[in-house]
């Protein structure tokens, strides 16, 4: 022990301020014991308490017709119809997987599926989020190759697809890579789980892995603060005792027993209540069941399964080991539950029971070793009001100094170079690798397990409306069908960090418009989001001047645009010596579409389509693709966005689709037009010769980044009906030429080869990796 | 009367249920078979399916072998029954000695999942009996140890124990012989790296799937007690 943590205070150690130490004496009337202050460092941590963020999520739209269960159990619940409910959340796992990639995102897995399953629902699909720094960096491509592997071997392992999701890569996510992950489930709408301990005398029954000294103050110090340099692995705070990794290390094969062990308990009508063990561990579990229902709980940490029988009571209490559930049983149902738990192999252990009262009492060797209200634990933290300042303007790489606004401070050029050769143009954002595909990504997910998976990210096959044929190329968004009926349900997850790095609010709600953009494109409506804002410290008043300003833009465009926010997580303290990531609010959305077939892919399926652009046009660079490869920087201001303007082009697709009008439907935001085209036209192989839209330079007309458009196929002879309620909903809608040879084509100024392009695009993250000739042998 | 079509559930097992529900779409009865059971409740054919089964921590499949239902497996191969191990089954099969040959890690080192072609170069299975030689199927594959690998695969093929192999380009792993599946000496066990199962409603994508399950079900009886 060094001399320094030696005179470290215990709070302070475990990541508890003075004044935080003092509301803990307050609440108890005596001073906290070594358990207590264990219980309350990890339960009153940033990540479990959201201290920072409470007040500002207050005023989120969260209600509507079709929301079940909004904000505040362990994930949203929607109505999708025919008696079946979606249950989805998006969360974070971002700081375990910059120490451990494979162990970190594989855990952040795990921990999302079982907040699907808490519900009593079967997760059905997963999309991850991912963000890294520039792939130049081996550091980066070894992060990226980690958290892949993580995250396909934890889903692969446990038997749910990985349908979606997208990356970026910026310099300002070099130290603090985000991994965000969403799943889906699906359950009868009469049989919602809630974790709620009601009735006195219920059995708390531990169910799953052996609790170990891993992934002890996981939450509270290690997702709770910035990392400082040299190596955030080291050991935290000082204290000699946190000898373990902070990063817990997955187990795919017991989740997977326990997913079954758990559904099977539910379909059977043995439970009283679920809850998971996340953060903060059995503290969390047990306090926040038991506050839920104001009620409080006898727990004897003798009857927990320890992997080390020599864990102090504190360490039981915070550990993070993984792949545990707590489930409330009523006495009688016992026996069923252990039978239930003996034939998958799964451990099941009463460690207590409900009790009025409030009090959370934990008993060790015989002695009570904590004793402290419930509600105090989970629902009387701190909450703090953080001074707020204007967000800071954008940190370009390498110096510290702010951008220069210069003179491109107006939405009009945002000082992008717009007289490069425009094929060469199209071929550089084609083979950027973070707009290129991602099939080296995709890969290594199973998108086929569960028998739903209707498009995932990559060329299968979607339903061709118009003639029953297969149609080729993927969707805007993965489509699961619900299973047993002829719905499914579309997902999206979109956070663009640069341009929220110039307007948060703006920003966030863009990245809200075109996951919702994404849904739409499908044929599906919108029917709901959930979010994982992704920020730096919150101490630092400008970044909670970006988070405020992005809550905000983030409630308007889902109040907006239909889409209530049923749950989500926010991830502070993403930055290391000082330097934090862009504000990266990622926005998942949820949509429905009521019959399969009606599903829209996002290529052109055959020659002699209309290509029609749906949406207006601007010269609007800032923060977009072009200005990053092209002039390497990052200013001016984010495209407009009207939401009235979306909603309206939203409503068009949804219509339009339902009346099969559509061949196809891409959504057009990084790359603008030019990336559009060259993915609708890779998808099935089908070229297009198309005039661009008038009134812009040729470049700006590919590469403007204007929110709110769509590049939409469709036949000639419905042409007339499209136009027709394009105009009814006021969007704009002009026909730039059609489908047909095998190549891009725009008279006079480009022609580029299918196969150059296909070339291009497969190979660009494959080469960035050190790796050649993906696109050979497809 | 429908054919009986068991599925053996490993734990980790991840493709039972889609097995099972492939087994019912094509006309089958489908019945849940348990790893800790001694018998295949009566069924007429066997699906071994895909997953991680026991985790697969070790070598994959090398747990599964030892579970009391792979005696019952056995006791169905070895009277003429139809067995169908596919991906994580078809390891599970190998490791039990019911057919030839091992799965070694992919040659890339990485999980793929894709859609596959693949041929049918053997129709003397009740697998593979509706099908002809030569026909492609497109099938989803997905594994992480698929390179199949047999000591002389000349005698394997002069034998007739070639039963599909990956179109050309499509070989995702590695294989020896471009290999996606084979069978045993009598014909009736079958183990595949591809998943028919996951491909049988023209609803969700390609049904190359289909011919598989038809093969069984259109000859039921037929090699089955």
């Amino acid at each position: 022990m060094t001399r320094a943590a030696a005179s470290t205070p215990l709070h302070v150690q475990l990541g508890l301020t003075d004044a935080e130490l003092a509301r803990i004496r307050e609440l108890l009337g005596r001073e906290p014991n070594r358990p207590e202050l264990a219980m309350y460092s990890v339960m009153w941590s940033e990540h479990c308490s959201y201290k920072s963020s409470r007040v500002h999520l207050t005023g989120l739209p969260t209600s509507g017709p079709q929301v079940l269960q909004g904000p505040g159990e362990n994930a949203g619940v929607v109505d999708v119809g025919d008696g079946f409910a979606a249950v989805f959340k998006i969360e974070s796992h971002n700081h375990p997987s910059f120490v451990e990639p494979f162990q970190g995102a594989a855990t952040g897995v795990g921990g999302i599926l079982r907040d699907i399953l808490t519900m009593g629902a079967r997760p059905l699909a997963s999309l991850d989020s991912l963000r890294f720094g520039d792939l130049g960096d081996p550091l980066q491509r070894r992060l990226l190759a980690g958290v892949v592997a993580g995250v396909g071997h934890y889903g692969n392992c446990v038997g749910v697809a990985t349908v979606g999701g997208e990356v970026a890569f910026d310099p300002c996510y070099a130290g603090n890579p985000l991994v965000n992950v969403l799943n889906v489930g699906v359950m009868p709408a009469d049989r919602l789980v809630l974790g709620r301990a009601e009735r006195p005398g219920d059995l708390a029954v531990l169910l799953g892995a052996r609790t170990g000294r891993d992934g002890i103050g996981g939450a509270s110090v290690l997702a709770s603060a910035a990392f400082a340099p040299p190596h955030p692995a080291g050991p935290v705070g000082g204290d000699p005792t946190l000898k373990r990794p902070n990063v817990q290390v997955g187990d795919p094969f017991t989740e997977k027993l326990l997913i079954e062990a758990c559904l099977e308990l539910v379909e059977r009508g043995l439970l009283a209540g679920l809850q998971d063990f996340g953060a903060a561990g059995l503290s969390c579990a047990t306090s926040e069941v038991a506050a839920r229902a104001g009620m409080g709980m006898e727990v004897d940490l003798d009857a927990v399964p320890l992997r080390e029988p020599s864990m102090e009571a504190w360490e039981i209490l915070v550990s993070e080991s993984q792949e545990r559930m707590l489930a409330l049983v009523d006495p009688e149902r016992l026996e069923g539950v252990v039978e239930v738990c003996r034939r998958w192999g799964v451990a099941a252990a009463v460690i207590g029971r409900v009790v009025e009262g409030g009090t959370l009492t934990v008993r060790s060797r015989g002695q009570v070793v904590a004793s402290v209200p419930a509600r105090s634990l989970a629902d009387d933290g701190p909450v703090y009001r953080r001074p707020v300042a204007a967000p800071a303007p954008p940190v370009p790489p390498g110096d510290g100094r702010a951008a220069d606004p210069g003179p491109v401070a107006s939405a009009g050029d945002a000082g992008v170079p717009l007289d490069a050769d425009p094929a060469e143009a199209v071929l550089a954002l084609a083979g950027d690798p973070a707009l290129a595909s991602k099939r080296w990504i995709w890969e290594q997910y199973d998108r086929f397990v569960g028998h739903g998976t209707l498009s995932g990210p990559a060329p299968d096959p979607a339903w061709d409306r118009s003639d029953g044929r297969l149609a080729a190329g993927g969707t805007e968004a993965a489509l699961v069908r619900v299973p047993g009926t002829r719905r499914a349900l579309a997902l999206a997850t979109d956070g663009n960090g640069r341009w929220c790095a110039l307007d948060p609010a703006a920003g966030a709600a863009l990245s809200v418009a075109e996951a919702a953009r994404n849904v739409a494109c499908t044929g599906a409506r919108p029917l709901a989001a959930t979010n994982c804002l992704n920020f730096g410290s919150p101490e630092r008043p400008q970044v909670m001047g970006a988070f405020v300003a992005a809550v905000r833009g983030m409630s308007q465009a889902c109040a907006a645009l239909g889409t209530p926010i049923t749950g989500g997580n926010v991830s502070f303290y993403n930055e290391t010596a000082g330097r934090a990531i862009h504000p990266t609010p990622v926005i998942g959305i949820l949509g429905l579409l009521e019959e399969l077939t009606l599903a829209v892919p996002l290529g052109f399926q055959r020659a002699g389509l209309g290509v029609w652009l749906l949406g207006a046009t601007r010269g609007e660079f800032g923060g977009s693709a072009w200005q990053r490869l092209a002039a390497g920087r990052l200013e001016g201001r984010p495209p407009a966005l009207d939401l009235d303007a979306e909603a309206a082009l939203q409503r068009l697709l949804v219509e339009a689709a339902g009346r099969r009008l559509l061949g196809s439907a891409h959504d057009l935001s990084d790359g603008g037009l030019a990336l559009a085209l060259v993915e609708a036209a890779l998808a099935a192989g089908v070229g297009a010769t198309v005039a661009l839209p008038s009134g812009l330079a040729p470049l700006a007309a590919l590469v403007s980044e204007s929110a709110s458009r769509a590049l939409v196929s469709v036949a000639p002879d419905r042409a007339g009906e499209l136009a027709e309620l394009a105009t009814a909903g006021g969007v704009p809608a002009v026909r730039l030429g059609s489908t047909g040879g095998d190549a891009l084509v725009v008279p006079g100024l480009l022609e580029v080869p299918l196969g150059r392009l296909r070339q291009v695009y497969e190979d660009a993250l494959p080469r960035a990796l050190g790796e050649q000739g993906a696109a050979a042998g497809r | 009367m429908a054919l009986r079509i068991g599925v053996v559930t490993f734990p980790g097992s991840c493709d039972d249920r889609d097995a099972l529900a492939a087994v019912a779409l094509l006309g089958g009865e489908p019945v849940a078979c348990w790893h800790g059971d001694r018998s295949l409740r009566g069924v007429d054919a066997v699906i071994v399916p895909g997953g991680f089964s026991y985790g697969d921590y070790l070598r994959c499949g090398a747990i599964a072998r030892f579970s009391p239902v792979m005696a019952a497996v056995a006791a169905l191969a070895r009277d003429g029954g139809p067995v169908l191990g596919i991906c994580n089954g078809f390891q599970v099969l190998c490791e039990a000695g019911l057919l030839p040959g091992a799965l070694l890690p992919n040659a890339g080192r990485r999980f793929v999942c894709r859609e596959a072609d693949v041929t049918v170069v053997s129709t003397a299975t009740p697998w593979t009996r509706a099908c002809t030689v030569g026909q492609v199927l497109r099938l989803p594959v997905k594994h992480g140890e698929g390179r199949y690998h047999h000591p002389d695969p000349a005698a394997l093929d002069r034998a007739g124990q070639v039963v599909l192999r990956y179109a050309a380009g499509h070989n995702p792993n590695g294989a020896l012989d471009d290999i996606a599946g084979v069978r045993d000496a009598a014909g009736n066990v079958v183990g595949l790296m591809p998943h028919p199962e996951h491909a049988v409603d023209p609803l969700l994508g390609p049904a190359g799937g289909r011919p598989l399950f038809g093969s069984v079900l259109a000859t039921a009886g037929v090699g089955a007690r």
